[in-house]
């Protein structure tokens, strides 16, 4: 069985950063509404430069292992390497195939980071 | 008794592997699969008689407008409803919730009115009231679920008033499987003369229906729930209240008289049926229809009811699996995995051959209430047998090792 490798399970059974940043200064929320998958992202940027990342949510082993992975996978990157990151992207740091039906869940993770990162341009 | 095995013969998809395992399709409550003959029947319209209805005079028009009307016949029958045209056909239930919404609501619900929903409904069943009421200013009142997943009748009957104009209630959940008592529900309306939509979009595929027993006011099937192909559907009514409702859609096929600035309308059933309708798609749903006679409703209400036991007896042993499923509810067992999400049940059992659903289930506040994120769900139908439950379990055996 692919999809659950032991890299993946070990991730939402033991996430990595789960919890709250004391010196985050950049925060966001996504909500996938046909799985009830709730993801929440803190980030401390410091010259352009994400320098630590935490996560926290609910859902499905994939979007929480995959935000857990994200959240190393991160740190050192600058907010325009963030930017251009997308699906292939996500699929080589899983190193599995993902159905269509469950990319979803895989980007959710991606996809509130880059959030958080548009939010704290605007704030 | 089913002959199961026989049956199973005419679902040629039911030889399909995936990956590489035996396929047990355990999400009849989304949609059926098709017999043959249903196939068959789409080829032979196609390949013989089509045409459009109801409007030209050569061979081929009037061939398909008379197996057209039969399908409506059979229907009528099937669900012994008094008059043919008394069966609007649509896509399906949303369709037909929605038509009953625009016309018979539009015409019918005023500032301060109340209709009645339960806490069971799909959105196709809710939405479409909520959209009402807002815009006429009037109120949705909701039937709680008890603890046992049933009804809360004592509560229905205090929520009834004469500000209630219509009780919309399904026939069946297509989440826990609880089939309410709609036959009550209907009786304690009428006396504060409340008109009734069932949402039999579950209920008619497993069920015998008599409408005039009944005696709802409205009642919604989707054709490919039970063997149809998609996109057949109807909408039951009764004669008195879908002549005063205006046309829900309008166009070709329903008009009178037709002059640049004014239109007069036909009566039933083509009043309600605007365009071209699915016109293959309903003429195959016939032969569903008169396949599920074959086999006799009785008898399918007892085999999914020994299944329903089955998988319940089997999964109720691991002790990490919750169900969700009511005594004597339907076809439909409803289940989470401590520690595991629906999404990755679904995606293992998926591994081992057995399609289920996972997720809200089109029923977010119901969800909500049972207090979970989403849930897994298994649903059988005719050509389930014992062997793809106990594929089933094989499935939650390995979910819960991956998992360990
Ligand atoms: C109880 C119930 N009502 C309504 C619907 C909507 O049916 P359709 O999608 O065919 O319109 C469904 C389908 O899942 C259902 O289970």
């Amino acid at each position: 069985m692919d999809l659950y490798s032991e890299i993946i399970l070990d991730y939402y059974k033991n996430p990595r950063n789960k919890g709250p940043l004391k010196d985050a200064n950049a925060y966001s929320e996504e909500y996938n509404p046909s799985c009830g998958d709730k993801i929440s992202i803190q980030l401390k940027i410091e010259d352009n430069k994400i320098t630590k990342a935490n996560f926290d949510g609910i859902g499905c082993a994939i979007s929480q292992a995959t935000t857990s992975m994200l959240t190393e996978e991160i740190i050192g990157k600058t907010i325009e390497e963030i930017k251009a990151m997308d699906t292939p992207d996500i699929i080589n740091m899983l190193g599995i195939e993902i159905s269509p039906g469950r990319i979803k869940c895989a980007l959710l993770g991606l996809s509130t980071i880059k959030k958080a990162i548009i939010l704290h341009k605007h704030a | 008794m089913l002959n199961v095995e026989e049956i199973r013969k005419q679902f040629k998809i039911l030889d399909r592997k995936i990956n590489g395992k035996r396929l047990a399709y355990l999400d009849n409550a989304s949609t059926t699969q098709k017999p043959h003959k249903v196939i068959q029947a789409l080829t032979d319209y196609y390949e013989n008689n089509n045409s459009n209805i109801h409007r030209g005079i050569h061979t081929l028009s009037e061939e398909s407008t008379t197996l057209y009307e039969s399908a409506r016949v059979t229907l009528q029958k099937f669900l012994n409803a008094k008059l043919a045209h008394e069966i609007i056909f649509t896509r399906n239930t949303t369709e037909a919730i929605n038509l009953v919404a625009y016309t018979f609501g539009e015409k019918n619900i005023h500032e301060g009115d109340e209709i009645i929903v339960s806490e069971l409904e799909h959105h196709a069943n809710l939405i479409p009231w909520q959209e009402l009421c807002k815009r006429k200013k009037a109120t949705l009142k909701v039937i709680p679920i008890k603890e046992d997943l049933n009804l809360d009748m004592e509560i229905y009957e205090k929520l009834l008033s004469e500000k209630t104009k219509l009780v919309a209630v399904t026939g069946m959940s297509n989440v826990t499987g609880t089939i309410p008592n709609i036959k009550k529900i209907i009786e304690l309306a009428h006396k504060f003369n409340s008109k009734v939509l069932i949402d039999g979009a579950q209920l008619a595929a497993h069920t015998k229906i008599d409408l005039q027993e009944l005696n709802c006011d409205f009642f919604t099937i989707s054709g490919h729930k039970m063997l149809g192909p998609t996109g057949s559907g109807a909408l039951y009514g009764k004669e008195e209240l879908l002549n005063e409702m205006p046309p829900f859609l309008f166009g070709g096929g329903m008009v009178l008289h037709v002059t640049q600035q004014e239109t007069s309308y036909t009566g039933l059933p083509d009043k309600f049926e605007a365009g071209t309708p699915n016109i293959a798609e309903t003429i195959a749903f016939k032969s569903a229809i008169e396949y599920l006679e074959e086999i006799g409703m009785e008898n399918i209400q007892k085999h999914e009811k020994e299944l329903t036991d089955y998988a319940i007896e089997l999964f109720s042993k691991h002790k990490e699996v919750k169900i969700f499923h009511p005594e004597n509810g339907g076809g439909v067992v409803s289940f989470t995995i401590e520690g595991i999400h629906p999404h990755d049940i679904a995606s293992i059992f998926n591994e081992y051959g057995v399609a289920i659903r996972s997720g809200k289930h089109c029923a977010h506040p119901l969800i909500e209430r049972l207090k979970i994120p989403s849930l897994a769900r298994m649903s059988f139908y005719i050509y389930n047998n014992k062997e793809d439950v106990e594929q089933a379990e094989k499935a939650l055996k390995e979910t819960i090792k991956i998992f360990k």
